[in-house]
């Protein structure tokens, strides 16, 4: 198997495809929004408990494709417990992640550093570009419910 | 030794010798050679011969010139090679005279002129047009923006679990009420071909029109218009190994003349005052401003070509390996296949448990093949399916047996790659 296909599909992505954790739609959620990439039938429902600005709980559900399924599955986990600034600045800085080199990542305010080491698995996908979207499908979402939008805003 | 009796063969290799991208090779790395490109994807859209891209090149280099206005000799000889490939489309398809073929720009263009034009016309509140669930976006979305300007109804005929059109179903939806029947001649997922003259006689008996869309029937048979007893037939350049920028609407010679114009421009009219303007006739009247000569041409050099191999050798190239494919990526365990009605086109839709089409097309085309993956435009239909995406090879008149080995071999290190 090709090492760039390994780099996309590393082992933690596939567990996390496998194995989505926090798939399930929580009572107590007052957030949610739904992400849909019409390319390919992608579509997630992200919820969100938030409480006194801070992500007390989030959950998601849908379908989607290996990469989009584990992203959402570890986004759950890197932002639970996050206030909302701190929620928003990781989803910039994963964004730029996915999609910029290095040294053109901006500065989004202070980030969970450890998440985003744990999300470094998922940079794989700028080397495949049509893949971005996959990558980042939930966590436009999450940062639409955020904002009290119940969509995301296709790109 | 028995005299053998030659069949004329379809020389395979010798046509992909035509298509000059056939011969790449994609994913070069530093130090490491590319793949061989592996294209099953000519369902979206098909590759050209050099014969199309030659032409296209002469004719850009000798005879390029505006049509139909001048009085010079360049724009002369461009009118003739334009009219020309009207005439070739018409020979294509059987059409009655070339007057029955309008361009446009693409199959969808096609569709929404109709919608716009006779649509508008001809059908208002409470009327129903008749389309199926395998319908393709362009022959669905143009009838709803209809809906929503008239009120009309968009009545849906369903298919059995093999993709076969649902004809009771048809014939039940068929009433008084039906203004217009606008169905697929071949669906763009399943390959499914649906009996397009049938399905024309039932419509006529209640004096109700019929629009196929041909964009992949065109590609795979023979279509004869007046055979089929079509009243509107579509079909798009580039999947005919033509350029982009092309689109066919055959019209009946009747319907078109009492059609008003889609767009108002150039070309397509008599005489233009303040006081009123006249238009010309058809195919002329759909046809405003400069349209797309070069690709037109090329076009029609296209068509040239298929019939240079064959369209009936062409059919039966392709459902070898229609046959070929289907039986060995049916030895995959877990691998569906979308779309299994009798006669079918060279389109196998597909779905691989446990793994997202979306993972399958990167990793096969790491391996140089190129698939679709999605909803292809139809998703009223993946939704009939209960499918969120499938995978799609398709066949077209250039690619071989050992392709569809490629296919089925980078298929099954999808499954090894994901434990599936
Ligand atoms: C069945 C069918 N109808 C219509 C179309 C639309 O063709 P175009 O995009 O060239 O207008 C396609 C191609 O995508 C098709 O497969």
């Amino acid at each position: 198997m090709m090492d760039e296909l390994r780099e996309l599909y590393q082992e933690v992505i596939l567990d996390h495809g496998k194995n989505p954790r926090n798939f399930r739609h929580p009572d107590d959620a007052n957030r949610e929004a739904k992400g849909e990439n019409p390319m390919c039938g992608d579509r997630f429902m992200v919820y969100l408990k938030l409480k006194d600005g801070v992500v007390e709980d989030v959950a998601f559900q849908g379908r989607g494709c290996a990469i989009s399924t584990a992203s959402a599955s570890m986004m759950t986990e890197v932002v639970k417990g996050k206030t909302e600034a701190e929620a928003k600045a990781l989803f910039e800085t994963f964004h730029d992640l996915c999609t910029k080199d290095d040294h053109d990542h901006g500065d989004h305010g202070p980030v969970d550093e450890d998440a985003m080491e744990r999300l470094m698995v998922l940079s794989g996908v700028r080397q495949f570009p049509v893949r971005v979207k996959c990558a980042t499908l939930a966590w436009h979402a999450m940062n639409a419910a955020i904002e009290g939008e119940d969509k995301a805003s296709s790109e | 030794m028995d005299t053998q009796i030659t069949l004329p063969t379809f020389d395979v290799e010798r046509v992909r010798a035509d298509f000059p991208i056939l011969s790449r090779t994609v994913h070069e790395r530093k130090g490491k050679p590319g793949k061989p490109l592996v294209y099953l994807d000519s369902a979206a859209s098909a590759q050209k011969p050099r014969q199309v891209i030659d032409a296209m090149t002469r004719f850009l280099e000798e005879d390029y010139s505006n049509i139909h206005r001048g009085v010079h000799f360049l724009s002369q000889t461009a009118t003739d090679q334009f009219e020309e490939a009207r005439r070739k489309v018409a020979r294509f398809l059987n059409a009655p005279s070339e007057r029955n073929i309008v361009f446009t720009r693409s199959a969808t263009e096609a569709v929404n002129l109709v919608a716009h034009s006779y649509g508008r016309t001809f059908l208002s509140e409470g009327d129903e047009i008749i389309v199926s669930v395998m319908e393709h976006h362009a022959n669905i979305v143009p009838w709803q923006l209809l809906q929503m300007d008239k009120g009309i109804r968009i009545r849906v005929v369903p298919v059995d679990e093999h993709g076969v059109l649902d004809l009771n179903a048809y014939e039940d939806l068929l009433s008084d009420r039906t203004k217009l029947v606008a169905m697929t001649h071949c669906s763009n997922v399943l390959g499914t071909v649906t009996p397009a003259k049938l399905i024309a006689r039932m419509a006529h008996e209640r004096g109700v029109p019929v629009l196929f869309d041909g964009s992949q029937a065109a590609v795979h048979g023979v279509v004869d218009v007046q055979d089929i007893d079509a009243d509107f037939y579509i079909m798009t350049g580039h999947k005919l190994y033509g350029p982009t920028g092309t689109g066919v609407l055959y019209g009946k010679y009747d319907l078109l003349k009492k059609m008003p114009p889609y767009q108002g421009g150039g070309d397509m009219i008599e005489s233009v005052s303040f006081e009123g303007t006249t238009f010309k006739a058809p195919p002329a009247r759909f046809e405003a401003g400069t349209p797309a000569i070069t690709e037109v041409i090329g076009l029609g050099v296209a068509l040239d070509y298929m019939e240079s191999l064959g369209r009936e050798a062409i059919a039966a190239h392709e459902h070898d390996l229609l046959q070929y494919a289907t039986q060995q990526l049916s030895q995959i365990d877990g691998l569906r296949v979308y779309g299994t009605a009798p006669g079918k086109g060279p389109i196998i839709s597909f779905t691989l448990e446990g793994v997202h089409p979306h993972d399958l097309g990167t990793i096969v085309d790491q391996y140089g093949v190129a698939v679709r993956v999605g909803r292809h435009c139809a998703e009223p239909l993946m939704e009939r399916f209960g499918v969120g995406a499938t995978a799609r090879a398709s066949f077209a008149l250039y690619n071989t047996r050992a392709e569809a080995d490629a296919l089925v071999e980078s298929v099954i290190a999808v499954k090894e790659f994901f434990g599936a």
